[in-house]
């Protein structure tokens, strides 16, 4: 018997209002926020939907009102590009260090500096990997078109709520601003997160862990245990110590939790092709043009397969098994010098991986089949 | 009585006027019959930041002069209005944060924030901060500050939304005043000026600091006293959903279209580009279309280019740029300058050029058409979209008119005006294709 498919239901849509409204039914308290180009649309939308939203007059405001938030156990979300996201660096390292969940929507624009606000980029992913001192991994999630902006809001929430951490939904202009005609019954339902408080009668050790190596999450102005947050190196108690081995071990275990629970928040499109010895990996905005690359190398009967890691960081070892698989790697992105190629093989490479990048312009299918074809 | 601070000695050198903060600052809580859960110590970075471990309350700690903002966003987020939060800050934090503490007190955070004033920065070495006082010596200020520090007081008390403000010396109990500005609702904050016994006592010997106060005309008196701004955080109790069944485009007039064909919109800013551009993605859904629309402008709203780039498919759309477009509609000089370039590289397709215009080299079709003079600066790129599509035949007419007769601007542009205008022949360019 046939399936009966549901009557497409096609409106003008933008990735924005997609992030925005995942967000909300995925159970995001608060929207704080300073507008920023491209961001716009997702702030405007938050001030339209969300039940609490607060203008802040900066982005380190932005991300200390954030902290506060989150601290009383509400879920705070942002939206910036590069600029703000500089700003807010030392305070998402506290965010990071005391475990508060967040989620930080993050639209790349050109850059260097203020560069060009109205122009489109994949140029921070470094920064993002090098967000956190001492070469400890910040969660970065990164759609690749308007369903990922509904489906990977709400995981990247899971992500933040799970394992008790800042993490930054990674996108860029074009996949927040461009208006597409999108059929609004294939959107899945979208799951409010269930976030869970310590209830024990036990004295509570704000940083004591079990086998997950997440500490249970407890309210400040809670009327029963005293709870505290540092930002600072400390103790299980949350207690500031200098270099005690109790407390550096603490903080290791920052990086041990993100890395023993990834296979849990590990995203990807994997569109393998038997026999293929390529293998394309592209990740944001430039995953549509290596979809259509891919597609129109089919086309003319050549064999190529497609990843597009979606949970960029921490780097899953999955994709280097998937990787090895293939003599040859092409990897698209929009910034000058292959950032995501570098946090995967170095600055030194390889002579079977490439590079296609792109700066200023979006990556055209054509370059990006021209490199898969290079011999 | 609840303790509010651990047996342990408190973490200060000897002689630091932290000490007195501390234990005044339990001393009040125990008068106001408070809980220490009920209370949020938030510190900053400074000697006085390492207090925390002391306090039975809750406590964060956060960076270095953002302590403030830390606790609004504690403050906003609470629920339980009786619930307490202090801010423990020095004058270096403040210095560093000061805009956070003008924030809070316009917002009318409720917190009490206590600045420890030693009137420099002592955990780095002394250096002097922005409320070190006129004369007075740090280890970088051999000499002497030459200018006056900051009068915190008079500052944060003159901020609308500001509850209650003092100064006190940080000598003996100050438990009483502690506790008059902890039971104030809104943003309160005291001023405890105190002397640092490694850095202040050693570069100004002998000096005391009521001389300190006196000669910088820092009195010991309250600022403000007033009602509370009771704050109230934006709650949406709409909060409507973002899309919904009401947005759906359903298809009325199909589309022949075959292949995927990309167009762009060139204007000026405030001549209804990104409108035209929305209405032909809405009539090419009307028509049973894929489609996608972008918009470019410079980053000043009403001033400059504005351009659009639309592509309509009856297939999925994966990539999303317009390298070669198939058509493109200029409407005004800024326009231009921003399709020259594609144009000249364009190797076919159509131009849709207003007449006030002169093509650059393309091999485009040019056709011109006087979009400004028949429809106005501000109706041009409507006009134009219309004209387009009757030439080109993308998809229906009718789909453009559904969506052209349901929109805002069907109220200004008189539609059969319109189609008489853009079918009067063009005088001065008789050679051109007209609409039939």
């Amino acid at each position: 018997m046939m399936q009966v498919k549901e009557k497409s239901k096609t409106v003008i849509m933008d990735g924005s209002k997609l992030i925005v409204e995942s967000l909300v039914r995925s159970g995001a308290d608060v929207f704080i926020g300073y507008p920023i180009t491209p961001a716009n649309l997702l702030y405007s939308y938050s001030l339209e939907r969300f039940r609490e939203f607060f203008a802040a007059p900066d982005e380190i405001t932005t991300l200390q009102w954030m902290c506060g938030f989150s601290t009383t156990g509400k879920i705070p979300v942002t939206a910036t590009s590069f600029p703000g996201y500089a700003l807010m660096l030392e305070s998402v390292n506290m965010a990071y260090m005391m475990e508060l969940p967040m989620v930080i929507v993050l639209v790349q624009r050109l850059g260097p500096a203020t560069g060009s606000a109205t122009c489109g980029a994949q140029g921070d992913l470094s920064l993002l990997h090098g967000s956190i001192s001492g070469g400890f991994t910040l969660p970065v999630i990164s759609v690749s078109n308007m369903n990922d902006c509904w489906e990977l809001s709400n995981k990247a929430m899971k992500m933040a709520v799970d394992l008790r951490t800042p993490v930054v939904l990674l996108t860029s202009k074009e996949e927040v601003m461009t208006q597409a005609s999108f059929d609004i019954s294939q959107l899945s339902e979208i799951n409010l997160i269930e976030r869970k408080q310590y209830s024990s009668n036990e004295t509570f050790v704000p940083y004591k862990t079990e086998e997950s190596l997440v500490p249970e999450f407890l309210k400040v102005g809670n009327a029963k245990h005293q709870v505290r947050f540092t930002a600072s190196t400390h103790d299980q108690k949350g207690i500031i110590q200098n270099v005690a081995k109790e407390a550096i071990e603490n903080t290791k275990r920052l990086e041990a939790k993100h890395i023993l629970n990834l296979n849990k928040h590990l995203y990807f499109d994997y569109d393998k092709e038997n026999g293929a010895e390529t293998l394309l990996i592209s990740y944001g905005i430039t995953a549509s043009a290596s979809r259509e690359a891919v597609k129109n190398l089919r086309a003319k009967g050549e064999k190529v397969s497609l990843l597009i890691p979606k949970t960029l960081l921490p780097v899953a070892p999955k994709y280097f098994e998937i990787i090895s698989e293939y003599k040859k790697v092409v990897i698209a992105e929009e910034n000058l010098s292959g950032q995501y190629r570098k946090i995967l093989f170095g600055e030194f490479g390889n002579k079977n991986i490439s590079g296609v990048n792109g700066f200023a312009e979006m990556i055209t299918p054509a370059k990006i089949v021209d490199a898969v074809l290079f011999k | 009585m609840e303790k509010f601070l651990t047996d342990e000695a408190l973490p200060f050198c000897k002689g630091c006027g932290h000490h007195h903060i501390a234990g005044n600052t339990e001393k009040a809580l125990q008068s106001l019959g408070m809980n220490p859960m009920d209370v949020i110590l938030v510190t900053d970075i400074g000697c006085h930041g390492i207090i925390d471990k002391s306090f039975k309350t809750h406590t964060v700690h956060g960076l270095h002069g953002r302590s403030v903002a830390l606790a609004s966003g504690i403050s906003a987020a609470l629920e339980n209005p009786d619930k307490k939060v202090i801010v423990f800050i020095g004058d270096g934090g403040t210095t560093i944060g000061m805009q956070h503490l003008f924030n809070a007190a316009h917002n009318g955070f409720n917190m009490t924030v206590v600045i420890h004033n030693n009137m420099l920065y002592g955990m780095t070495g002394g250096q002097c901060s922005e409320f070190t006082p006129m004369g007075f010596k740090t280890p970088t200020l051999p000499n002497g500050a030459d200018k006056a520090g900051y009068d915190i007081c008079k500052l944060i008390a003159a901020v609308d939304g500001v509850t209650y403000v003092s100064r006190l010396e940080g000598i003996g109990d100050f438990s009483e005043q502690l506790a008059e500005a902890f039971s104030k609702k809104g943003f309160s904050l005291v001023e405890v000026m105190e002397i640092c016994p490694s850095y202040g006592v050693k570069s100004n010997p002998g000096m005391k600091l009521s001389n300190v106060m006196e000669g910088a005309g820092l009195d010991v008196k309250k600022y403000a006293d007033t009602e509370a701004v009771n704050y109230k955080s934006k709650i949406n109790q709409s909060s409507n959903v973002l899309f919904n069944d009401d947005d759906i485009i359903e298809t009325a007039f199909p589309s022949k279209l075959e292949k995927e064909v990309r167009l762009m919109l060139c204007g000026s800013a405030g001549e209804g580009i990104q409108g035209a551009a929305e209405m032909l993605l809405e009539a090419g859904i009307v028509s049973g279309l894929n489609g996608t629309k972008k918009g470019s402008y410079p980053v000043t709203v009403g001033v400059g280019f504005s351009a659009s780039e639309i592509i309509l498919s009856s297939d999925e759309i994966l990539y999303t740029g317009s390298p070669n477009p198939d058509v493109i509609c200029v409407t005004s000089t800024d326009g231009l300058d921003y399709a020259r370039k594609t144009l000249t590289s364009m190797k076919g397709g159509k131009l849709f050029l207003d007449s006030s215009l002169t093509a650059p080299e393309t091999k485009a079709e040019v056709i011109s058409f006087p979009f400004r003079e028949r429809g106005g600066a501000k109706n041009s790129s409507m006009y134009c979209l219309f004209y387009m599509l009757t030439a080109t035949g993308l998809f229906p007419m009718e789909s453009l008119m559904k969506v052209f007769s349901e929109s805002k601007i069907s109220k200004k542009i008189d539609a059969e005006k319109m189609f008489q205008s853009l079918r009067e022949p063009v005088i001065a360019n008789e050679t051109k294709k007209i609409i039939s």
